[in-house]
């Protein structure tokens, strides 16, 4: 018995249905306008990275290359979670609030009631993922749209930091817990490791195991994922517990480097975040993304800022050029996503 | 009924009520081995309640299930999966961003420890080898497969899960003459590995094809169940519809000629068609047959001004026109109702009264000078439509996505009818809805004709070209291969047309 080909006789001449059918002959591939959308990107960066260097000769450097890894470190953790979201087709917005309420949590938790720091960061990393179940379970559970929850947590995280702290930084003199954002490890800032720590886990989890195949099935067709017997809220929850955790990690991270946990920190880092996974080609519609391409959009957003400041190009006009960058990755993205759907 | 040994599935006496809806009473059917059981039906008859039910995913109030004799209680769909049932719904559910394999072991991935193993895609050919679907790569992406080869992809999710009883919901509605056989080709051999095959679906011919047994229901209650050789074709219409189908067809519009409503000449749009020319006269039904691709969709989006036409002249009424968008198009008097009813048609999240009256709005009838909509008048009109148009609707603030695709459709024809068009142009008017439903809008559009209006009918079906049209153009690959008078022709001449090239017509 045969299977039908892709009927050549009745599509129309040239059209899109006969491209399609010809990708559909192409071996191994998730998805081709994955891999031309990452082209994109890693294109961008090339691009990028060309421009500042003929800019200013201080920019393609050792130094400054582990510089602005350390600068994207902290955003990159969270993004590596901001791509499993948005890959199940949500988003998390609060993950800048909890950055802020994670860092003045261990700060408080260390040197507040004093607990050894081990344990301290360890502890706010647990809450951090407690309060991530909750903003899960509202997802999945009671089936609220991601963006208001998420909203909402934003708002509501924030606001603890603030009261908890009364807006004050706490501030920290543990010289272990410093270590975490300002020491190194050989020539390797902390944070760079532990970013690098995270990638590799991320990268595995979601192409290695099954836990990974549902995050992608959930997004890709959820109902098709709830028959094949996969527990989509169970997945739900697990994304957003796991954005929390991360954002805690970053938080902590970021408390050390600014040897304080302070209740501001990590404001508008849900944008940086988001503006990184986009622009590393995940799809906002879910069910498309990979942790090499939020690297990548991660380098991008991070050398746009560093590269802009080196050649003296004052802040305001940076934030102009990143939201140029996003809006141009968005382009490609729909460009790219045009060739497979029309 | 035959040895009671081949009998897979019995459903017992099955009852089953919704809010305000009794949706099935008092139904049985035996289902057996190594046969095709075709479930037919009108929209809302209940025959994908009763599937629904075999699938796991309701529960009947009364009555029982029994599955190889054994009496059983589906606590879910994943439960009635397991034990061998298996359906393949209509909006195909797979995940189009993952491969053949992994859709097809979704849920049950071979693994390797912690980790996924690479022999999924081992697994799967040897899987697709067994039953035969050797055209399919367990590592192609699903999106980038037809409609039929996701089908296939969802029938070996079936097989590879060893499921007796396969039930597929209106497999066919979405496929291509040649699509539809190859699935009959699948459908005869799993019929061989004494597989039971439930077919639902609203095409009679096709049960004569391919079933060996067909049960009609009828508001929810079971209104027969033969084997296939016993029924004629309008037995089975008449035990599906309950009343005379019968309307005259054959009545001409009789008021002046040759008052041309809309004229095209040489429509071209690079890579989709090209020197379209045809006029359309009042009280005229051209109808475009072609097959799917062949650009009749794509003119009559470029004619609406929903696409951009490279060159080629619109006249409406004799004069000259560019039409650059819908809004323009409607001013002009023309109406479309689209090819695909849930992408372009429906407003999903809006009830009947809004779907229906969308289109006139803007053309004010319905404002106030201060664009206010003015509610009295808006469902007096709405409902004037819902009665004369004989839609089904509890009530006119229902959302429209719960209405019959039949209905549905209704709707819309509606919306187009409120604006009062000269010319209306109906891209595949009866895809997906039911026998009398489809009978209503045949004799829908010879009214219109009647009254004067031009219509053009864009259908995949010959038949339902041939019975309400007057002229038929054929395309073939962006051309217009043949202008024929219905009266004149037959399938056989348009199908040469639609499908073989010129040069290699022979006669």
């Amino acid at each position: 018995m045969s299977l039908p080909t892709p009927a050549p006789a009745p599509k129309g001449p040239a059209t899109a249905a006969g491209e399609r059918a010809a990708g559909a002959t192409k071996p191994r591939s998730r998805i081709p306008f994955e891999r031309l959308s990452r082209l994109g990107v890693l294109l961008a960066f090339i691009f990028f990275v060309a421009v500042f260097s003929i800019a200013s000769p201080r920019f393609l450097t050792v130094d400054n290359f582990i510089n602005v890894s350390r600068q994207i470190s902290s955003n990159f953790i969270i993004a590596c979670a901001m791509t499993f979201v948005i890959i199940t087709a949500g988003i998390d917005l609060s993950v800048g609030s909890l950055v802020a309420l994670s860092g003045v949590l261990m700060a408080g938790l260390t040197v507040n009631l004093g607990l050894p720091w081990p344990l301290g960061i360890v502890l706010t990393l647990i809450i951090l993922a407690g309060v991530g179940s909750i903003t899960g379970l509202a997802v999945s559970r009671q089936k609220l749209q991601p963006f208001v929850v998420t909203l909402a947590m934003m708002t509501a995280a924030r606001g603890l930091a603030l009261a908890y702290t009364n807006s004050e930084p706490i501030f920290i003199t543990d010289k272990t817990v410093l270590a975490i954002g300002n020491g190194y490890i050989g020539p390797f800032p902390v944070p760079v490791v532990i970013a690098l720590l995270v990638m590799v886990l991320a990268y595995i989890v979601l192409n290695r195991t099954k836990l990974g195949r549902y995050v992608f099935a959930v997004g890709g067709n959820e109902e098709a994922a709830r028959i094949s017997g996969i527990n989509v809220a169970n997945i739900k929850l697990f994304v957003y517990a796991l954005s929390a955790a991360l954002s805690a990690l970053a938080g902590v991270i970021i408390a050390a480097r600014l040897y304080s946990g302070n209740p501001t920190a990590g404001n508008g880092t849900e944008l940086d975040v988001i503006a990184a996974v986009v622009i590393g080609g995940t799809s906002l519609f879910g069910g498309v993304g990979s942790i090499g391409g939020t690297l990548l959009g991660a380098f991008i957003v991070g050398i746009i800022s560093n590269g802009l400041t080196i050649v003296n190009v004052p802040y305001y006009w940076q934030l102009v050029a990143k939201g140029l960058v996003i809006y141009v990755a968005m382009m490609i993205d729909k460009q790219t996503r045009g060739i497979r759907e029309k | 009924m035959s040895d009671s040994s081949d009998v897979v599935v019995q459903l017992q006496n099955i009852c089953k009520r919704f809010p305000g809806v009794q949706a099935l009473r008092d139904v049985s059917v035996t289902i057996e081995r190594g046969k095709v059981h075709a479930l037919i039906g009108e929209n809302g008859a209940g025959k994908s309640t009763l599937m629904k039910i075999l699938a796991g995913l309701y529960r009947p109030e009364e009555g029982r299930i029994f599955l190889q004799g054994q009496e059983v209680v589906f606590k879910d769909a994943r439960q009635a999966l397991e034990m061998g049932i298996s359906t393949i719904y209509q909006e195909l559910l797979l995940c189009p961003n993952l491969t053949v394999a992994e859709n097809i072991f979704l849920g049950r991935e071979p693994t390797n420890g912690p980790f996924l193993s690479r022999e999924v895609y081992a697994r799967c050919q040897h899987e697709l080898d067994r039953i035969g679907f050797t055209e399919l790569r367990p590592t192609a992406s699903v999106a980038d497969l037809t409609v039929a080869q996701r089908q296939m992809v969802e029938i070996a999710k079936a097989l590879a899960l060893d499921s007796a009883v396969i039930i597929m919901d209106e497999p066919t509605s979405s496929l291509t003459p040649a699509e539809v056989q190859h699935l009959f080709k699948t459908i005869r051999q799993l019929k061989q590995q004494g597989k039971a095959i439930i077919f639902i679906s609203h095409r009679i011919d096709e049960i004569f094809e391919i079933a060996d047994h067909v049960t009609v229901l009828r508001d929810g209650e079971l209104v027969g169940s033969r084997p296939i050789r016993e029924v004629t074709y309008d037995d089975v219409v008449r035990m599906m519809v309950n009343r005379e189908l019968a309307v005259s067809l054959s009545q001409r519009y009789e008021g002046r000629e040759g008052e041309v409503l809309l004229e095209a000449r040489d429509l071209t749009r690079a890579g989709a068609f090209e020197n379209v020319s045809f006029t359309l006269r009042r009280g005229e039904v051209l109808g475009f047959a072609g097959l799917i691709g062949a650009g009749r969709t794509e003119v009559m989006r470029a004619i609406f001004g929903i696409d951009r036409l490279d060159s080629g002249q619109i006249l409406v009424a004799g004069k000259e026109v560019t039409v650059q968008s819908p809004q323009q198009a409607i001013r002009l008097g023309l109406g479309m109702a689209t090819e695909d009813r849930k992408d372009d048609g429906l407003f999903s999240a809006l009830n009947v009264r809004e779907n229906m009256t969308i289109a006139q709005l803007g053309l004010s009838s319905l404002t106030d000078a201060l664009g206010f909509v003015r509610r009295d008048k808006e469902v007096e009109v709405t409902n004037r439509y819902v009665q004369s148009m004989d839609i089904r609707t509890p009530s006119i603030a229902t959302p429209v996505i719960s209405l019959s695709g039949g209905n549905q459709q209704k709707v819309i024809l509606s919306r187009w009818l409120m604006t009062e068009p000269k010319v209306l142009i109906l891209d595949e008017p009866t895809r997906g809805i039911d026998v009398g439903a489809k009978a209503e809008i045949h004799h829908l559009i010879r009214q219109l004709a009647l009254e004067g209006h031009g219509v053009i009918v864009v259908s995949s079906e010959l038949p339902e070209l041939l019975a309400v049209s007057d002229h038929i153009l054929v395309m073939r690959e962006g051309l217009v291969t043949a202008h024929l008078t219905t009266a004149d022709t037959n399938q056989e001449e348009i199908m040469i047309y639609a499908t073989i090239k010129p040069s290699e017509r022979t006669n």
